[in-house]
């Protein structure tokens, strides 16, 4: 799977049900500061991410990430490893 | 002790999504039922039900607070809002007050159902959504509505079966009568959909009279055949009455007695002995005969054994004095654990418009109810003082009196 497939799905997501302001959608945007996530919606991400891509997204991981560019290159690396 | 005044009502009903609209339909005597052919498609023996549509939360509130709603929460923000604006409160003013909130609900079966069907097929709890688990919790509409409206006071839901809205009407009544608090948003919900009535439908107890869906609840009359399933959220904002008189709140009605009882007999078969108790209690507490009672919002459900069991009671306590009775059930089915708040709005909306609802499709009496004094058409009547009855499974009961404050 090509990674701009990955960002793709990412950015449709967070439009769609986080309804993020598409102005700050890009790579080096900030997770909680620039995006408001917030830890729940970590959960919501990793659901995403298995059903849509078949990757089991580990909780620790995920708060470790701090960017969008961080997210889309985690979960390529583990639709890599699958 | 402190007297609790109702400041503020909000409502969102099979009968109408706001006070106006179920304001006409109590005047109307408009019925909010429908038959629902997905019900008979699941396996229900009824299908029938009382139609709520859901609310459009997006765009009102944030993705954060709508994932953690489920239906009835929305119902409850919808009728909060309506309410928390009849009282004039802000949620600025809010802010600056330690406002809590005691609200009934009593199961949330839609987002449980959900999330098991889905742990069920994937075999792995990671596929469900970070709102599913406050969205099935017992307590979800006041944990929501808590967060939402940046309360700071008493934060608990009360689950009572068909009397949850009622008894949290009452002890937030209790907790302000004794200087605990000042303002709370109390009220009762109901969730509607197809999951949460599945088993209810299973003792056989819903009205089979699908030809003519208006006309299948029909409380204290003769060819009753069971009650007809709704739900909904109804608010109420009480405050201490001088508290509220110095903030230069509307004063729509004082509740002046609340009283509970257990029957202690059966889970589903009503006891007069118990509704007695807590009718008898509610009077002592409000310090009033019964003569002075003008109208009695009854809790008639529709069934057979629990409407006749209502008109004992009524007829026991309230025989020679024949107060105007009605039930609103007849025109909005059974809101089950939202009734006892809704029944208390729907009062309110009658004491301040001087008109009682009738209780619509009471044609014909049987031996219990014709002895009581049941409105069929709207009354003009300017009243000041009313009795609203709810009693549930388990029974439990629980009886709220209001009056017009002049």
């Amino acid at each position: 799977m090509e990674k701009e497939e990955i960002i793709v799905a990412v950015n449709k997501f967070l439009l769609q049900e986080f309804e993020v302001d598409e102005k700050e959608i890009r790579p080096d945007a900030h997770l909680k500061d620039d995006l408001g996530l917030e830890s729940l919606d970590f959960v919501d991400i990793a659901v995403m991410a298995r059903k849509r891509f078949g990757i089991t997204v580990k909780g620790k991981d995920m708060l470790s990430l701090k960017t969008l560019g961080d997210v889309y290159d985690y979960i390529h690396r583990l639709v890599q490893m699958k | 002790m402190n007297r609790v005044a109702i400041t503020g009502i909000g409502i969102y009903s099979s009968i109408g999504k706001n006070l106006e609209e179920v304001k006409s339909s109590l005047y109307n005597g408009k019925s909010g039922i429908i038959f629902d052919p997905e019900r008979k498609k699941f396996g229900y023996q009824s299908g029938l039900t009382g139609k709520v549509e859901n609310p459009e939360l997006r765009g009102i509130l944030d993705h954060r607070s709508r994932s953690c709603m489920p239906q009835q929460a929305e119902f409850a923000y919808m009728s909060t809002s309506e309410a928390l604006m009849t009282a004039g409160l802000t949620r600025e003013y809010l802010d600056l007050t330690d406002a809590g909130i005691i609200f009934g609900n009593d199961g949330s079966a839609l987002p449980v159902i959900e999330a098991l069907d889905t742990i069920r097929e994937t075999k792995d709890t990671m596929m469900v959504s970070s709102g599913s688990v406050f969205q099935s919790m017992n307590s979800t509409v006041s944990l929501n509505l808590s967060v939402i409206f940046r309360l700071k006071g008493i934060n608990f839901t009360v689950s009572a079966a068909c009397a949850s809205g009622a008894h949290a009407i009452g002890l937030a009544y209790s907790m302000i009568r004794h200087g605990y608090q000042k303002t709370i948003i109390c009220g009762g919900t109901q969730e509607v959909n197809l999951y949460c009535v599945a088993n209810f439908d299973a003792l056989g107890a819903f009205s089979r009279l699908e030809s003519s869906p208006a006309e299948a609840s029909r409380p204290f009359d003769r060819k009753r055949d069971g009650l007809v399933p709704s739900g909904g959220a109804a608010t109420v904002i009480l405050e201490d009455l001088d508290y509220a008189i110095k903030r230069g709140a509307p004063i729509l009605a004082e509740v002046v007695g609340y009283g509970f009882s257990s029957d202690g007999t059966h889970v589903s078969v009503p006891d007069t002995n118990g509704q007695i108790r807590a009718v008898t209690m509610a009077l002592n507490e409000a310090g009033l005969d019964p003569g002075k009672i003008d109208y009695i919002n009854a809790h008639a459900t529709s069934t057979p054994l629990g409407d006749q069991a209502e008109a004992m009671t009524l007829n026991r306590i309230f025989g020679k004095y024949r107060p105007a009775v009605s039930s609103t059930k007849s025109m909005t089915g059974h809101e089950l654990s939202m009734c006892g708040a809704s029944e208390v709005v729907y009062s309110v909306i009658m004491l301040n418009n001087s008109f009682i609802a009738p209780n619509i499709n009471f044609e014909e009496p049987d031996e219990f109810s014709s002895p009581l004094n049941i409105i069929t058409q709207t009354t003009p009547a300017e009243f000041d003082v009313c009795l609203s009855n709810s009693f549930g499974f388990g029974g439990t009961n629980s009886c709220l009196i209001i009056k017009k404050v002049h």
